[in-house]
């Protein structure tokens, strides 16, 4: 069962991880910056529990609010860009964090171990929910009550006005402009909401691996983030949870048995996916 | 109302507004007319803040523009459509009339939250009104790319009013338009005059063009030919020349 219960915790963090992109993608802008997001999350949220020994609540909010004041900081200069430039601008971005995480120690004594990031050999024993006695399933559970949270939220969002301002920004910028949108108000706030559930999102990971370091926040996250949504389709946020149940639990795990093969069948699988579904499996405007 | 001084703008080499003085009084309809090329879309894109003037003034209410990003001139009271119609299409009719609730005020008259959520009375009967003006109140919940083309022309001035302007810049409204829906665009033209809304016009098609404006200012190569009523126009020799080359 606690197979089965990873699982769900893997894929409700990957969710929470490609909503933060979808409600970029809505712009029409391609952001591989959500990693470095979720990483900043994910260290700070570890930090207050262990260093600080905050409670997961706080620790996750400081993470979210941390997440959304990155993003909100590098909104202003990358957004100033658009196609392929934003994409190497958020790229480069998303490196350097994690480059200061493969750089950054701060250990503190805690009985007779330290604690805390040690550069490259990463940040163990974030043990919050052992200590406390929680179980798998109720990691689990708590993990995917920020998934549904977020999900309900950004379908809300969806259809509010704003919602609409954002996919007329996504489909015509110019246009957009012409009836009174404030383009960078809208690309940047959007970032901003983006970087608040990825953050949030890390601040969970990291206390379900118990271990983060700075690999686990690489390119291939960033791609997975905006993976999903562009597979799922930007309908609405089904589409991104679609999109992870098939990666995480057909490609990756239901595969499994195919041994090396997997690697191959993996890449061949979502092309043939985006070949069937061109607009994302639930449909939408493509990215 | 408008006053362009001297307003050029450059791409490279080539000069397609080349010092170009023009005024627009409130409550008229000034035609913009001239050869394919002669500057006219560049002009209203310069005027609406698509890109600055490399030289020149324009000034709007005794105030100078400057370099105001588009959003912030919508605010002062210009609007514009495209000369290829740029809609959300993939929005409804009713979305692309509510994204584009942004008039001048709106902010403080509705609050925040209540822009956002955008559901309350005012801004549907708003949109009601607008959809009424166009004609597309039948069609309000499809898609804006599955209309047909004079819809999308319709739907395109009913998103440009939904700000309310002073002054209105419409870019070849009757392109591809047949002869029942040009009339169609001249009544609503004129709807809006008797409303006090300021038109700047840029057209081909003739008819529609002396029918409907106060003053025409024609343009080739970048500059002002010649400006005037449509019946002075008609009779201007350099006009004829610049249009019909040298006849």
């Amino acid at each position: 069962m606690d197979f089965y219960y990873g699982l769900a915790q893997t894929m409700g963090i990957h969710t929470l991880l490609g909503l933060s992109a979808y409600i970029v993608l809505l712009t029409g802008q391609v952001t591989m910056a959500q990693a470095a997001f979720f990483a900043v999350g994910a260290y700070a949220a570890g930090m207050l529990t262990v260093l600080g020994g905050w409670p997961i609540l706080p620790a996750l909010g400081a993470g979210g609010v941390l997440g959304a004041a990155t993003a909100c900081a590098v909104g202003f200069p990358a957004l100033r860009v658009k196609g392929l430039m934003l994409v190497v601008a958020t790229l480069a971005f998303g490196e350097g964090v994690r480059l200061f995480f493969f750089n950054f120690d701060y250990q503190v004594a805690k009985g007779d171990i330290k604690v805390g990031p040690l550069g490259g050999e990463g940040f163990r024993q974030i043990r919050y929910f052992q200590e406390n006695g929680w179980t798998t399933g109720e990691a689990m559970l708590f993990i995917w009550g920020f998934v549904v949270l977020a999900m309900a939220a950004l379908w809300w969002f969806d259809r509010s006005r704003y919602g609409a301002v954002l996919r007329a920004v996504g489909e015509d910028e110019l246009a957009a402009q012409s009836v009174g949108v404030n383009l960078t108000a809208v690309k940047v706030s959007a970032m901003t909401v983006g970087g608040a559930i990825a953050g949030i999102g890390g601040g969970l990971y990291a206390h379900y691996t118990t271990h983060i370091e700075h690999a686990n926040f690489n390119v291939l996250l960033a791609t997975f983030a905006i993976a999903y949504p562009i597979v799922g389709g930007l309908k609405n946020v089904f589409g991104t949870l679609a999109a992870v149940v098939f990666v995480q639990a057909f490609l990756i795990e239901g595969l499994r048995f195919l041994g090396d093969w997997r690697n191959l069948l993996f890449g061949a699988l979502i092309v043939a996916a985006m070949n069937l579904r061109p607009y994302g499996f639930l449909g939408g405007r493509r990215a | 109302m408008l006053e362009l001084r001297g307003l050029s703008r450059h791409f490279g080499g080539v000069k397609a507004i080349d010092g170009l003085d023009l005024e627009v009084r409130k409550g008229e309809i000034v035609g913009l007319i001239g050869p394919n090329g002669s500057g006219k879309s560049t002009t209203v894109n310069v005027i609406a803040g698509v890109f600055p003037p490399t030289a020149g003034k324009i000034v709007f209410e005794h105030q100078d523009l400057g370099s105001l990003p588009t959003h912030r001139r919508l605010q002062h009271g210009i609007a514009r459509t495209f000369q290829n119609i740029r809609l959300f299409g993939q929005l409804s009719v009713w979305q692309n009339l509510w994204v584009a609730q942004n008039a001048p005020g709106e902010r403080a008259r509705r609050g925040f939250v209540a822009r956002w959520l955008g559901g309350q009375t005012g801004v549907r009967a708003e949109i009601a009104e607008l959809l009424e003006f166009s004609g597309l109140a039948h069609k309000q919940d499809e898609l804006a790319a599955n209309l047909a083309f004079g819809e999308q022309r319709r739907l395109e001035l009913a998103r440009a009013l939904a700000a309310r302007p002073k002054l209105l810049m419409l870019d070849e409204p009757a392109a591809g338009m047949n002869n029942e829906e040009i009339g169609q665009l001249r009544d609503r033209i004129l709807k809006l005059r008797a409303h006090g809304i300021t038109i700047v016009l840029i057209e081909h098609v003739m008819e529609l063009v002396m029918g409907v404006t106060d003053r025409i200012a024609v343009l080739n190569f970048g500059q002002k030919i010649a400006e005037g009523t449509p019946a002075q126009i008609q009779a201007d020799p350099l006009v004829r020349k610049a249009y019909l080359g040298g006849i």
